[in-house]
């Protein structure tokens, strides 16, 4: 083996310091957080919204995420499509409407639009076509609207704020192939298009003279056959170059641990089936199912550590797990436990408000909300693209 | 570095041999020029050193291929990726990631390689490349230039000690071109690496290569000093050409030295002079053409005359709106503006070989795409396929379009497009991987045409090309006219777009070497074929 070109002065690994020094691991320089920690506090807002149909706290959640994302998402094409959520949630909220005015539902309270009721044959149960509008139907519509609308809003806020090449490049090493081929089919597909806008023009350059018609199965043909032709030959130029860069190179290890490997995926597998059939349909006594269920994650887990154990690939620029990442797993953690706690105590009223009157709200609420929008101070600002 | 002995290819059991008892060495810290004519096997010969042939080509290979005195025959591509850099033609299909930075990371990260001297590789490489402002950029975005430049690099930061490149600059303009070659050289100056490269035009290489592998056409491979290989060879750049006729010794290979040698020439020859462009009436002419993609614009309001009878180059960098405007002149683009054909509406009288001419068929032979498009433009049977085989010489009927070389393919889809009343004919960077001898039959391709009183535009990077066959360029920058005129004061007095035998004559303005001295005639011609480049047909 040659000694490698003198390329420059750097380069020894072992002249390498380590970057994360005590002090520089509180610091506030511009940065993207980790996409996890964006998603774990996404989710926690999501489910605490999930829990409530007060239509104040579902709001005061809704300004918590829009104001995170307003502050915290950075200049990339996937940050702008917070803007798209907004539009989908405002749908969810109308649609829900309209669904409660068509199909009826709730018939308590002030009867606020008399409609005509479209008869249903008597075997139709359930289901009414118009009729009466009555305001705890408005009301239940709009709750409900909200907290579906808030729900999607939360998903949004994560789309925006975590870079989704970043989300994959934090896989577990094991699911490291499930990313990669998720990276070259959103490249294949760009080019995909490409090639059918290119050949769709050349077919222009054969257009028939004029009163000669291009038979039926030709149109088809002149189109599929050069565009397949061309990804297929992308693909062999693909895998080519994969390979003379070193891809599948990394070992897998030797065939015992891959039965491990695989005995182990298995085990979680059927743990989890069984889990969540237990959970669901509530089979076995007690907290048996959602043990069962913990079980199979748990083994889950070992499974991929496992699998990536014998992966000698390593990630170019890794995200770590900081403080500030930690604090904003917290904050969605907390967000959804202070939501909980007030639906299991006294004022349980809070959470889920009656219909009739105006929604109350408690501090542990309130303070939920602004748990949840506390990232939007605590994390570092993100970085700005030049 | 690098020994191969007694290797023979064939891509199957009982077909020809494509290489045929190949001994080959390339020492460290050699910049290796290979090569050959179109189809000759110079990639094969390439994709042995890492076992992509026969790996991912299928086929039967003989022999032995030694690296730093390591037999690696029968390794994988993937283990000798510390090894073998190699770069394929096209860098765009060979990208896995989405951005400059993670591309570069790619092979480390197979490697195993861990972050913190994974980062400090990037920041070398970005640097080295003089990529550094791109690193965020989208691949897709980059111009071919800085892909190209990407496809080094990323094979570059596993620091192998052997680079592949197969045809590196056959898709740049002469600058991104010129770019990519300063980064090959300071790699062999610089750092020691050793440097294969597969090119057809030899031009821009030769006078830093230190040797030249010659794959013939029978598949036997001759290696030499490069003035040693030129000698010989049949196919050589303009300023070879010009030396072996003036029978130069040593043979001079960069035009500084051809330069030296030809000031006594200088000063006896006088420069030769073209009757101005005649301005016939009629032809194509466009006004105020205009062409947008979205917000971008790509051709900004072109006027722009092609009289009959005319064969006129179209040059300038990547993505200076050659092809849009060649679209738009055909009337398939989308275009704002005017265009006439002798001052009607162009209206299906136009023929456009485009960039990738495969686009266009569908068919299993070239018979049945022949059959197609008599029955479209309802011509007798037969007629398209006599076309085809006029043009583009030996076409079997019962071919597949697929198996055609480059300039059989130029030929099949100039035939299905051209009627006899096609009076304009566009082509779009027809010459990218024709070796010489495929660029004289496309020249006299194009002079038939315009002899038969049709307009041609050709869109090229190709200036020797150019020099040879045109006799008006238009160069365009951000979709402008910049200069329009004679090859004859346009080329000449550029200093990138210059053919080599004007740099070696400047200020005389001799294009080719056959104005400079006319081929003899009672020499053989060397191996069956033209000697350099095609002649120049006076006018």
């Amino acid at each position: 083996m040659p000694t490698p070109p003198p390329t420059a002065p750097t380069g020894a690994p072992a002249d390498v310091a380590p970057r994360s020094g005590g002090a520089a691991r509180w610091s506030r320089l511009p940065r993207s957080l980790h996409p996890v920690a964006w998603w774990v506090w996404a989710v926690g807002v999501a489910a605490a919204a999930s829990l409530t149909t007060n239509p104040l706290l579902l709001l005061l959640l809704a300004a918590a995420v829009t104001q995170v994302v307003l502050l915290r998402r950075g200049s990339g094409p996937w940050a702008r499509s917070f803007r798209l959520y907004l539009a989908l949630a405002g749908a969810v909220v109308v649609l829900r409407l309209l669904y409660r005015v068509v199909f009826g539902g709730q018939d308590g309270g002030t009867v606020l639009l008399a409609l005509p009721e479209v008869p249903l044959p008597h075997w139709f149960t359930g289901l009414r076509l118009l009729g009466d509008v009555t305001s705890d139907a408005v009301v239940a519509a709009l709750q409900d609207g909200l907290r579906l609308g808030t729900v999607v809003l939360c998903v949004g806020a994560a789309n925006s704020l975590a870079d989704p090449r970043r989300l994959l490049a934090a896989l577990p090493p094991a699911l490291y192939e499930l990313g990669t081929a998720l990276v070259i089919a959103v490249t294949v597909f760009a080019q995909l298009a490409d090639s059918v806008r290119r050949v769709q023009r050349a077919r222009r350059l054969r257009a028939p003279a004029a009163g000669v018609r291009r038979p039926r199965r030709q149109l088809v043909r002149s189109v599929v056959v050069p565009v397949l032709t061309d990804a297929l030959d992308r693909s062999l130029a693909l895998a080519a170059a994969m390979d003379a860069r070193g891809y599948g190179r990394a070992g897998t290890g030797s065939p015992a641990r891959r039965a491990l490997t695989a005995g182990t995926a298995l085990l979680a597998l059927a743990l989890l089936a069984l889990g969540a059939y237990a959970t669901l349909a509530a089979a076995l006594p007690g907290a048996g199912g959602p043990l069962v269920l913990l079980a199979g994650v748990l083994v889950a887990g070992v499974g991929l550590w496992l699998a990536g154990r014998d992966v000698r690939r390593t990630r170019y620029r890794p995200d770590r797990m900081r403080p500030a990442e930690w604090l904003t797993v917290v904050c969605g953690v907390l967000t959804f436990l202070l939501v909980w706690q007030t639906a299991r105590g006294a004022d349980a009223a809070a959470v889920v408000p009656s219909l009739r009157e105006w929604p109350p709200l408690t501090l542990l609420l309130v303070a939920a909300a602004v748990v949840a929008a506390l990232p939007a101070v605590l994390t570092p600002r993100p970085e700005v693209a030049s | 570095m690098l020994r191969i002995e007694g290797l023979t290819v064939r891509y199957s059991a009982d077909g020809p041999a494509v290489l045929r008892d190949v001994d080959l060495t390339v020492d460290e810290g050699e910049l290796a020029l290979v090569t050959g004519p179109t189809g000759s096997g110079k990639s094969t010969l390439l994709g042995t050193i890492n076992n992509l042939v026969p790996r991912f080509t299928a086929g039967v290979r003989t022999g032995r291929v030694t690296l730093a005195g390591e037999d690696v025959t029968t390794r994988p591509p993937r283990e000798l990726a510390d090894r073998v850099g190699w770069v394929p033609q096209d860098p765009l299909t060979a990208f896995v990631t989405d951005t400059v930075e993670d591309e570069l990371a790619y092979p480390m990260e197979q490697q195993g390689l861990p972050p913190a001297p994974m980062r400090v590789r990037v920041e070398e490489t970005l640097d080295l490349l003089g990529i550094a402002p791109l690193r965020r950029r989208s691949l897709r975005t980059l111009s071919g230039g800085e892909q190209q430049r990407v496809a080094i690099g990323s094979v570059l930061t596993l620091r192998p000690p052997l680079l592949v490149l197969d045809e590196p600059t056959s898709a740049l303009d002469p600058v991104a071109a010129e770019d990519v070659l300063a980064v090959l050289r300071r790699l062999v100056h610089d750092l020691g690496t050793t440097v294969l490269v597969a090119e057809h035009r030899m031009e821009r290489v030769v006078e830093s290569a230190d040797l030249v592998v010659r794959v013939g056409a029978d598949g036997t491979v001759e290696q030499g000093p490069p003035a040693e290989v030129l000698a010989r060879a049949e196919l050589v750049p303009p300023v070879v050409e010009l030396g072996r006729r003036l029978g130069w010794s040593p043979l001079p290979l960069s035009v500084r030295d051809a330069r030296r040698r030809a000031a006594p020439l200088r000063r006896t020859l006088t420069s030769p002079v073209d009757p101005p462009l005649p301005d016939t009436p009629g032809g194509l002419r466009a006004r105020r053409l205009t062409v947008r993609h979205g917000s971008a614009v790509a051709v900004r309001e072109v006027d722009l005359h092609l009289p009959p009878g005319q064969l006129t180059a179209l040059v300038g960098r990547n993505g200076s709106g050659k092809s849009s405007l060649l679209w738009a002149l055909h009337g398939a683009g989308p275009h704002t503006g005017e265009v006439t054909l002798d001052g009607r509406p162009v209206d299906g009288r136009a023929a456009l070989v485009p960039q990738t001419p495969a686009d266009l068929l569908y068919r299993e032979t070239v018979a049945a795409e022949c059959a197609d498009a008599d029955t479209r433009a309802g011509r007798p049977p037969g007629s398209t396929l006599a076309l085809a085989r006029r043009l583009g010489g030996d076409l079997r009927p019962g071919q597949h379009p697929r198996d055609l070389s480059e300039g059989q393919l130029l030929a099949l889809v100039l035939a299905l497009q051209l009627a006899p009343d096609t009076s304009v004919v566009l082509l779009d960077e027809p010459t990218r991987g024709l070796d010489y001898r495929a660029k004289a039959e496309l020249t006299r391709t194009l002079q038939t045409l315009t002899e038969q009183g049709r307009t041609v535009l050709v869109a090229t990077h190709d200036v020797e090309f150019v020099a040879a066959t045109c006799q008006r360029v238009v160069v365009l920058a951000e979709g402008e006219v910049v200069t329009d005129g004679p090859v004859r004061e346009v080329l000449p007095s550029s200093p990138l777009l210059a053919p080599q035998t004007s740099r070696v004559m400047a200020p005389l303005r001799h294009l080719t070497p056959d104005e400079v001295v006319p081929a003899d005639p009672d020499l053989p011609a060397r191996d069956g074929g033209l000697p350099g480049g095609p002649g120049r047909r006076t006018r």
